[in-house]
């Protein structure tokens, strides 16, 4: 698996394959610093991976920003974007926050996803979501300091499409419950 | 003398006991679906809570039948500046839909002081909760809507706890809505706590089977994401 994926990142020395990082609003320096560690940047090579983007948010911690000329990944950062949706839509791999906002935008678009609790919060009901969503098989779960060793076992071919959501059953109750006809 | 204080008690049970009774009655009446077959049309307020929160009300919003839950009156936060403008995307939507310009007109959109901020301690939030239902009281004053559709965080719960009082003192009947975030996987939010436990909320519904096992009076609807 991983020599063949070495083999694609060869003969396309040209294509760009983008792990996007994105933090949202929030400050997770944690993350970020993370997936700024040598071995995981080495690990997202092996896998193929020629660029990695960060949305670092609030946080401090600044990435080492690089050219990725001496054929390392390429990586670069910035701190927000209005124009997330189309990073997402460029990227092969995400690695996200644990926001529902994040998380439903990027299994909507299809894109493998690994989401990364923050442990650092003070309501963590966001783990709840991620956890669930990673039993069913849509996403990995991870925290940042297990990230490394989900990116190096990771297997996407496992994950499975995230069907999309449905209100029409809430809308019908409602609707019953108001002695509304439905059509 | 003790002829007026055994007047004033009685009195006082009294009341106590027609305003209990009044309680119970609304509740009872509330866990029922309305009886007779509903109005032609209700007037719909739709708590928009940020976030993640606003974008599964809109996927709600988007299905129901608009000519029947109407007018809508969004309501955000007024530190929340996108929920408004998604919202009126939406409502703008509609109206190139029907590309008659009417619907523009059913729609209102309003902003509300928010009784807690994300990570706010709750000793503070009291104070801050206190402003939040004054305000929230004028603009109910204001609409006295039919139907409440909400699904936290915070801003929904002190409009739902006025919406209820007023049914019990009887300014105004309403259908009060309540869908737990889809990020509640395993326990209820606190607004939504609040909302299932003092029965404030009439139909209440969750996005995970897990969830309903645990509250029993909650309807599961699957993912609205």
């Amino acid at each position: 698996m991983r020599e063949n994926d070495d083999g694609q990142s060869k003969k396309k020395k040209k294509k760009r394959n983008v792990v996007f990082v994105t933090v949202g609003t929030t400050c997770f320096d944690s993350l970020v610093r993370a997936v700024d560690a040598p071995e995981i940047k080495q690990d997202l090579l092996n896998r193929g991976y020629t660029a990695l983007l960060i949305q670092m948010g609030r946080g401090s911690y600044i990435p080492t920003k690089c050219g990725g000329e001496d054929g390392g990944l390429a990586v670069d950062y910035f701190t927000f974007s209005s124009s997330i949706a189309q990073h997402l839509k460029s990227a092969s791999l995400v690695i996200s926050h644990a926001g529902s906002g994040s998380i439903f935008e990027t299994l909507r678009l299809g894109k493998p996803l690994i989401v990364v609790v923050n442990e650092g919060l003070m309501d963590n009901h966001q783990s709840e979501l991620a956890e669930e969503l990673a039993e069913r098989k849509h996403l990995l779960c991870a925290r940042p300091q297990t990230l490394h060793q989900t990116i190096s076992t990771m297997n996407l071919e496992s994950l499975i499409p995230y069907p999309p959501g449905d209100a029409t059953p809430v809308a019908k109750l409602i609707n019953k419950y108001l002695g509304f006809l439905v059509d | 003398m003790t002829m007026g204080f055994t007047f004033a008690i009685t009195l006082t049970v009294a009341a106590f006991t027609v305003i209990v009774t009044r309680i119970i009655y609304v509740i009872y009446k509330s866990s029922k679906p309305l009886s007779k077959l509903g109005p032609q049309s209700v007037s719909t307020l739709i708590v928009l809570g940020s976030g993640g929160h606003t974008a599964e009300m809109l996927n709600l919003v988007a299905v129901l039948q608009k000519d029947k839950f109407t007018p809508r009156i969004y309501i955000a936060a007024s530190t929340d500046n996108m929920s408004l403008q998604k919202a009126s995307a939406l409502e703008a939507s509609l109206v190139d839909e029907r590309d008659d310009g009417t619907m523009s007109k059913k729609a209102l959109f309003m902003q509300i002081y928010r009784s807690r901020e994300v990570g706010q301690s709750y000793l503070t939030s009291i104070g801050t909760t206190l402003i939040a239902i004054i305000h929230a009281l004028w603009l109910m004053i204001k609409i006295r809507p039919q139907v409440i559709l909400c699904n936290g965080p915070g801003t929904c719960v002190p409009l739902c706890l006025i919406a209820f009082f007023f049914k019990v003192v009887g300014i105004r009947w309403s259908s009060i809505f309540y869908v737990e975030s889809i990020a509640r996987v395993r326990r209820l939010s606190l607004s939504g706590l609040l909302l299932y436990k003092l029965r404030i909320a009439d139909q209440f519904f969750v996005q995970w089977p897990q969830l309903q096992r645990k509250y029993r009076r909650t309807h599961f609807v699957g993912c609205l994401m």
